[in-house]
């Protein structure tokens, strides 16, 4: 081989080489997303079905339920607007508590239920998972929408 | 005053860098030595005026100082005096003071080690180092004091985070730090190489043990970091591709790159100013790293600044450092050139594709940590990328890139013969065929993804004990013992740091084909069953600890007659902060852990109890020791003190400033 053929090679292996790479970074991330939902979201059915995926808000004031078997917890996850019932297996983080924010991954099933895969744990005891606090204001803005929207049926 | 001396002191540090990142340089340019020399002393000095305001700070922590409003938040009476001195680094302010801290030294090291060095490369490189430390000091001062008071002065503190407080988090952050800002240095050599327009060998041996030491004490930091996840945060988890954790990985990626490269470019000349690109990727990431995690866009256990002025002053910084050193690679790359040629097979090729997949590694975990918060920092939606995308990666990336780290140091620089390296690697690739088979079926059952990753493990080891013999074919006869310490240090010290990732490898695989976990609801004397242990629940009882109260298990594990150990678990609750923690006890042996944490209570004497078994998990980091013990061990061979003893009498003979020449 010439030397220009070699680099003609050279050039061409690393491209391929490039690409190939490129387009498995870029499908296993496509593969891989996992989007976020908000309660009032799903209850719209905007939320995949069968497919993993993250929600969040407060963990609704006494919904916190345990098991007989000590492991299996059921709690109610609301933005105020709209509530989702969800039942994790397994220990639950040290800060999650009933009146607080959180943010669980996992699949809705078709009685509505959410089967979470994973609890996020939160690192401090005043912080707010952000995207617990975007659901949150998403409901707050939207029931202040709605109320400009809608005046009272009276008038 | 204490704090007002510090505050003083920083003030200080920055006039001095100042007058050190423009004399210098433009002494280098006209010629003119009296400025050029001006770049030791002020390197000295500055270091010293940083650690006094450093000495100040943690005076103010330890003598409970709560008129210093960062003291206040991050400390507490209640806290033992380690912690406090900890507390140093446990809030934004305070971790950029020790950033700086690390800046300094690393400059007074290159100040004090530098003697072979022309005096124009000293002065370049030190005024670079200059330029960097007159950032981070005018960003403390502007956005972020640690040494503002607060009046009236608090009565007690807020107490450090308690996932802060344990003895892995008092190392963590000064390796990593140390790691990072070590990069510094190869970025300073690499600038001042392209302003000089010149580099060549004896530039690659004087920037090569600098960046070696960096990429030992960041592997050593990161794998520091990944053990205190492992027994304070994560369920027995020890990695979480978490952003936080990619910001630390990614200059990792790079440097280990850059590190290699490096090699070429010493002993063949080639690569140069892909040597340089590196260097400039390697720093600019360790900065973004630190903007990532001090700057509030993740918001974790690491983020601390809320402030929007210091996220956008860091952004700005993070721009002028990749901007202008890019700007200055793009102009004059050219100058310093690309080095040697080589053959499509040959050593240097290999490290080419090794260094090609390690980066296009960091570019996938850089897509994985920024795309996320691009598009929420759009209002695009808010989306996530969990450990499945990396680990769907990295298989496909790494594989190949393993199996060429078992070549590569077999092969001749150049032009290498691929039929030859096969006859000298066809044993090896036996061996490692076997392992493959045995040890999956010798930890009970079949498993593709252990066979291959115990393929890959073993072929690094197999190779490098071919590559022993090789070398030792070199030596003259004699007894084995002395010709073995004919070998020159930074030859075991790549041996060590490559047998590192074989014995991580292992660890990673066996764990995870392996590991056992059971969650039980178990009250006090219940027994629950794992991998034929026997954990029994004896008690539980109220401790309290220097700044919390604790509910102490007591767990005997038993395995058939056999008593194995007793483990302690805990759940604290830290008074300060209201704050319950999980403190997991563990019992590490050689082949396995056993890891026991208390969940939940259900009631008073019934705990959700959940307990690891986790095997050969302690060489996950065992293999990074190795790594960067191997490291360290490469950075200080004799060939460099050599090089700096002939230096300095070439200097006091009055001869040539350039040591290059005898290169």
């Amino acid at each position: 081989m010439k030397p220009r053929h070699k680099r003609f090679v050279l050039i061409g292996v690393g491209i391929a080489g490039l690409a190939l790479s490129a387009s498995l970074v870029l499908s296993a991330f496509q593969k891989n997303l996992v989007f976020f939902f908000t309660p009032s979201q799903v209850a719209a059915n905007e939320a995949p079905v069968g497919k993993s995926f993250r929600v969040g808000g407060l963990v609704e004031k006494g919904s916190l339920k345990r098991d007989a078997d000590g492991l299996t917890v059921h709690f109610v996850v609301t933005d105020t607007a709209k509530s989702i019932p969800v039942v994790y297996r397994g220990i639950l983080p040290d800060l999650f508590r009933e009146g607080k924010g959180v943010v669980t991954q996992g699949k809705v099933g078709p009685d509505g239920l959410f089967r979470a895969e994973e609890v996020l744990a939160k690192h401090d005891e005043n912080y707010m998972p952000p995207a617990a606090q975007d659901a949150l204001n998403q409901a707050t803005a939207k029931t202040a929408a709605q109320s400009v929207v809608l005046p009272p049926k009276g008038k | 005053m204490v704090p007002e001396l510090g505050h003083f002191a920083l003030i200080l540090a920055l006039c001095i860098a100042l007058v050190q990142s423009i004399l210098p340089l433009v002494g280098a340019a006209r010629g003119n030595d009296a400025w050029m020399a001006l770049a030791r002393p002020a390197a000295q000095a500055q270091c010293l005026f940083i650690a006094v305001a450093f000495g100040c700070l943690t005076y103010a922590f330890v003598s409970n100082d709560f008129s210093v409003k960062y003291v206040a938040e991050h400390s507490n009476t209640q806290l033992p005096v380690a912690y406090r001195v900890a507390g140093v680094w446990g809030g934004h302010e305070g971790s950029l003071l020790l950033w700086t801290q690390m800046l300094g030294l690393w400059m007074f090291a290159v100040s004090i080690f530098s003697r072979s060095l022309p005096q124009e490369m000293v002065s370049r490189v030190l005024s670079v180092m200059g330029m960097v430390a007159v950032g981070f000091l005018l960003f403390m001062l502007i956005a972020s004091n640690p040494f503002e008071r607060l009046l009236p002065a608090a009565l007690d503190g807020r107490d450090l985070n308690p996932l802060l407080q344990d003895p892995g988090m008092v190392f963590h952050p000064p390796m990593l730090y140390m790691g990072y800002v070590g990069f510094s240095v190869a970025f300073a050599f690499s600038m001042a190489a392209l302003i000089d327009g010149r580099l060549d060998a004896s530039w690659a041996r004087w920037s090569r043990p600098w960046t070696t030491v960096a990429w030992s004490v960041l592997t050593l930091g990161i794998a520091l970091g990944s053990g205190w996840a492992y027994y304070v945060l994560g369920w027995g988890g020890w990695w979480f591709w978490d952003p936080v954790e990619n910001a630390s990985f990614m200059p990792w990626l790079v440097g280990t790159a850059l590190v290699h490269s490096l090699a070429v470019t010493e002993k063949r000349g080639a690569f140069r100013s892909w040597t340089v690109f590196l260097a400039i990727l390697a720093f600019s990431l360790s900065l973004l790293g630190t903007f990532l995690v001090r700057s509030g866009v993740l918001t974790s256990v690491h983020a601390f600044a809320t402030d929007p002025k210091r996220g956008i002053f860091i952004l700005a910084f993070l721009a002028v450092v990749v901007g202008s050193s890019l700007t200055l690679f793009a102009w004059r790359a050219s100058k310093v050139g690309l080095g040697g040629r080589f053959a499509l097979v040959s050593r240097e090729s290999m490290l080419l594709t090794n260094n090609a997949l390690l980066l296009v590694a960091a570019g996938a975990v850089l897509l994985g940590t920024l795309y996320p918060l691009a598009l929420d920092a759009f209002g695009l939606g808010k989306i996530s990328v969990g450990p499945p995308y990396f680990e769907a990666v990295f298989v496909p990336l790494m594989a190949p890139a393993l199996f060429l780290m078992g070549i590569a140091p077999l092969a001749r620089w150049k032009q290498a013969s691929l039929p030859e390296l096969a006859v000298r690697l066809r044993w090896a690739l036996a061996v490692s065929f076997v392992a493959a088979i045995v040890v999956p079926l010798a930890m009970g059952h079949w498993s593709t993804m252990v066979g291959f990753s115990m393929l890959l493990a073993a072929w690094i080891a197999a190779t490098s004990v071919v590559n022993l013999k090789a070398q030792l074919a070199h030596v003259p006869k004699g007894r084995i013992g002395a010709r073995l310490a004919q070998l020159p240090r930074s030859y075991y010290g790549m041996l060590l740091a490559h047998l590192g990732v074989a014995v991580f490898i292992a660890g990673v695989a066996l764990v995870k084909g392996y590991e056992a976990e059971t969650d039980v609801r178990m009250e006090v004397g219940d027994t629950a069953h794992l991998h034929g242990y026997t954990f029994r629940f004896t008690a539980i009882n109220a401790v309290k600890g220097p700044n919390y109260t604790a509910e102490r298990g007591t767990i005997e594990v038993t395995r058939g007659t056999e008593s194995v150990v007793t483990l302690n678990p805990e759940k604290r609750l830290y008074i300060v902060q209201n704050m319950p923690m999980t403190e997991a006890a563990i019992d590490a042996g050689f082949t396995r852990h056993l890891y026991v944490a208390l969940g939940d209570s259900i009631t008073p004497t019934t705990w959700v109890v959940r307990i690891y078994h986790k095997p050969f998990i302690g060489w996950i980091w065992g293999g990074c020791l190795l790594m960067g013990i191997g490291g360290l061990l490469a950075a200080f061979d004799r060939r460099y003190r050599a090089r700096a003893r002939a230096g300095s009498a070439q200097l006091a003979g009055a001869a040539g400033l350039n040591a290059s020449a005898a290169g």
